[in-house]
C-alpha cells in the first residue's frame, strides 16, 4: 500500500475525470469550461505606458518630416538601390554558402582524432573568431600589398602560372571572403554542437547495419543534427545580411554604400536611411520564414504530428472564432427567447 | 525463409567462436579470458548480472568495441583482423562495415533511424550497403515486416510507434541484411511488460526457423524455452555453460545459484 495516497474527494469532484463505473464510455465531446481569467490590475499602468510610448512613435513615423515619405517611396525602388540589394543578397548567400561548407568540414575536422587535423581546425576557429569581422575585412581588400602576386605550382617550389592579386582578388572577392571565412568559424561550433546531439546509439546502430563512416554521417547523423544546427543558422544568415553592410567601408556598393551615395549627392539622409532599414527588415522577415519551413522539413520524425503551418493556423483561428461567434448568436437568441417566457 | 540462410551442414565448425577473449577499459577489466561457441542454428543466451560483460562481449563480436587479447571468428573468419604471415593485421573499414553487415544486431532502446519511416529504416543498408535495387528493397521490407505483425505500419515515423513494436522494427531492419548470426543486447530490458510478449514471440519465432542467436537476457522463461543452451558469467569471466533444464534446475557454481534463485 502506497502511505500517501492523494485524498479522494478533490479527485472525486472533477467531472468525467475518474470514472467511477470502471468501464464506463467516454463522452463524444469533454465538457467545454468557460474560464474568466483574472485580471492583475499592477500590470495596468505599464500596459498604458507602452501602449502611450508606442502611439508617440507612430506618430513620429507618419508626421516627422524629417523621413519625407514620398522621397522614401521613390527611392525604395530605384535602380541604384536595387542594384545595392542585390550585391548584398549576393554577398550574404555566397558568404554564408562557405560558411555552411567549410564549417561542416571544420567540425568534422575538429572531431577527428588525427590531432594535426582537429588541432588546425581550432586554431583556425580561434583566429578567425578571434578578430573583429571589420579588421578581417579590411585585410582581404588588401590582401595585394601582402601578397602582391598569386601563383599556382609545387609548394616551396617551382610555380607553374601566377596572377596579379589584385586582378584575382576583386572588392567584391574579398567581401565575400572576409565575409564567408568569419563565418566557417562560428559555423563549424554550430555543426560540431548539432552532431554532438545526436545519441551515440544511432552510429553504433548504422555501423552494425555494415555503414561505413561518411555513409553514416551523411544519411544517419547529419540529417538529425540539422534539427539542432537549423535555428542557429538561421540566426547567424540573419547576422550575415546585416554584417555584409560592413563592406561599405570598402566602398563595395551594396545595399547601405548605395543609399550612402545616394544621399551624399541629394542630402537627404534619413529618408534614404530608412529605405535601407526597410530593405533589411524585409529580407530578414523573408529568412525567418523560410527558416519555418526549413525547420519542418528537419523536424519530420520529431514529433508524433507536425505542428500546422503558419497558414493552416490561421485559418483554423478563423474558423473557430467563426463558430464561437455562431453559438454566441445562437445563445443570445436562446436567452432572450427563455426570458420571454419567464 | 529468405532471410535465415540454412545453417551450413555437414561441418562441425562453430559459427562463432570465442577465444580467450580480454577486454578493459583503462584499468578495469571488463571481459577476463571468455571463450565460448554458437554453432550454426543455435540460440545461446548469456546470462549474469549487470556488469558481467555480457553486453560488452556482444559489442565484441560486432566491433563495436576493440578486445586487447585472444580471438573472435565469425564462420572461421576473424573479427578485425585478418592474419598475414602469421601476424594479424588490423582490417580496414571497409572489410570491418562488411563483416558487420552480415551479423544483425538488436539493441537495447532499439535505435531506430528517428528522421527515417519504418520502411526507410528497412531498406536504408539493403540499398545503400548491400547496393539492392530499391524495388526489391521494399518488397523484402514488406516481407519482413509481415513476419513481425507490422505490415500496416510501413509509413509511420518509430515515434508513432510503441516500444514493442519499434524493437520489432528493429529485428525486421537487422534481418533485412540477411545476417548469418543475430545479436540480441537485451532487447526487452526497455519495454513495459505487456509488450514484451510481442518481441519474444518474434524472437522465438526466428529460433524456430533456424537462425543463430546470441541473446543477451533477463527473460528466463524465454531462456529456458527457446535456448539451446545458457551461458552463466559473471565477473568477466564463464562461470558455467550448459542446457537450460539442467542448468535452471541444478546450477554448479554457487554464484548461478544465487543469480538464479532471484528468478525464482
Amino acid at each position: 500500500m502506497a502511505p500517501h495516497t492523494r485524498s479522494g474527494p478533490a479527485a472525486a469532484e472533477l467531472p468525467a475525470a475518474t470514472g467511477a463505473g470502471g468501464g464506463r464510455e467516454l463522452p463524444a465531446e469533454p465538457p467545454r469550461w468557460h474560464a474568466i481569467l483574472a485580471v492583475r490590475p499592477s500590470g495596468l499602468p505599464l500596459t498604458v505606458v507602452v501602449l502611450v510610448l508606442a502611439a508617440m512613435g507612430a506618430h513620429l513615423l507618419v508626421t516627422a518630416p524629417s523621413i519625407q515619405w514620398h522621397v522614401v517611396a521613390h527611392y525604395f525602388t530605384s535602380s541604384e538601390v536595387l542594384d545595392g540589394l542585390v550585391r548584398t543578397i549576393e554577398l550574404t548567400v555566397l558568404a554564408m554558402a562557405i560558411g555552411v561548407g567549410l564549417g561542416a568540414v571544420l567540425a568534422v575536422m575538429r572531431m577527428a582524432r588525427n590531432p594535426v587535423l582537429s588541432g588546425s581546425a581550432g586554431l583556425y576557429i580561434w583566429f578567425f573568431r578571434g578578430a573583429p569581422l571589420l579588421v578581417q575585412i579590411l585585410f582581404w581588400f588588401n590582401l595585394a600589398s601582402f601578397i602582391p602576386r598569386l601563383s599556382l605550382g609545387v609548394p616551396f617550389g617551382p610555380s607553374f602560372t601566377s596572377w596579379d592579386t589584385n586582378h584575382l582578388v576583386t572588392p567584391f572577392v574579398a567581401a565575400v571572403l572576409g565575409l564567408g571565412l568569419n563565418e566557417a568559424a562560428y559555423m563549424s561550433e554550430i555543426v560540431r554542437a548539432g552532431i554532438l546531439s545526436v545519441d551515440a546509439g544511432q552510429g553504433e546502430a548504422a555501423a552494425a547495419l555494415g555503414m561505413k563512416r561518411g555513409h553514416v554521417m551523411r544519411r544517419i547523423v547529419l540529417p538529425q543534427a540539422m534539427r539542432v544546427i537549423v535555428p542557429p543558422t538561421g540566426n547567424q544568415m540573419i547576422g550575415m545580411l546585416k554584417s555584409s553592410s560592413l563592406v561599405s567601408v570598402t566602398s563595395m556598393p551594396e545595399l547601405l554604400y548605395s543609399v550612402q551615395l545616394v544621399y551624399s549627392r541629394t542630402f537627404q539622409t534619413i529618408p534614404l536611411l530608412v529605405v535601407a532599414t526597410l530593405w533589411y527588415l524585409l529580407m530578414t522577415t523573408v529568412l525567418s520564414w523560410g527558416q519555418y519551413y526549413v525547420e519542418r522539413h528537419f523536424g519530420r520524425g520529431s514529433a508524433r504530428e507536425l505542428p500546422p503551418t503558419p497558414l493552416r493556423r490561421t485559418l483554423d483561428r478563423i474558423g473557430a472564432a467563426l463558430a464561437r461567434l455562431e453559438r454566441a448568436t445562437a445563445r443570445a437568441g436562446l436567452d432572450k427567447h427563455t426570458g420571454e417566457a419567464a | 525463409m529468405t532471410a535465415t540462410p540454412a545453417p551450413a551442414a555437414g561441418t562441425d565448425r562453430p559459427l562463432l567462436a570465442v577465444e580467450e577473449v580480454w577486454k578493459r577499459y583503462g584499468d578495469h577489466h571488463v571481459l577476463r579470458g571468455v571463450s565460448l561457441d554458437v554453432a550454426p542454428g543455435e540460440v545461446l543466451c548469456l546470462l549474469g548480472p549487470s556488469g558481467s560483460g555480457k553486453s560488452t562481449l556482444l559489442r565484441c563480436v560486432n566491433r563495436l568495441e576493440r578486445i586487447q587479447r585472444g580471438s573472435i571468428r565469425v564462420d572461421g573468419e576473424l573479427v578485425g583482423y585478418r592474419e598475414q604471415d602469421g601476424r594479424l593485421v588490423e582490417r580496414d573499414e571497409a572489410d570491418i562495415a562488411r563483416h558487420r553487415a552480415l551479423t544483425g544486431m538488436v539493441f537495447q532502446h532499439f535505435n531506430l533511424f528517428p528522421h527515417m519511416t519504418v520502411l526507410e529504416n528497412l531498406t536504408e543498408a539493403p540499398r545503400r550497403v548491400a547496393g539492392m535495387p530499391a524495388a526489391e528493397a521494399a518488397a523484402l521490407a514488406g516481407e519482413l515486416l509481415g513476419r513481425v505483425g507490422l505490415a500496416d505500419r510501413a509509413h509511420a515515423y518509430p515515434r508513432q510507434l510503441s516500444g514493442g513494436q519499434q524493437q520489432r522494427v528493429a529485428i525486421a531492419r537487422a534481418l533485412a541484411m540477411r545476417p548469418r548470426l543475430m545479436l540480441f543486447d537485451e532487447p526487452t530490458s526497455a519495454l513495459d511488460p505487456e509488450l514484451v510478449g510481442d518481441v519474444l514471440r518474434v524472437m522465438r519465432d526466428l529460433a524456430a526457423e533456424g537462425m543463430t542467436m546470441l541473446v543477451v537476457t533477463h527473460e528466463m522463461s524465454f531462456a529456458r524455452d527457446v535456448a539451446d543452451r545458457l551461458v552463466f558469467m559473471d565477473g568477466g569471466r564463464v562461470l558455467e555453460a550448459g542446457p537450460p533444464a539442467r542448468m535452471m534446475a541444478d546450477p554448479e557454481h554457487p554464484r548461478t545459484r544465487e543469480f538464479l534463485a532471484r528468478f525464482r
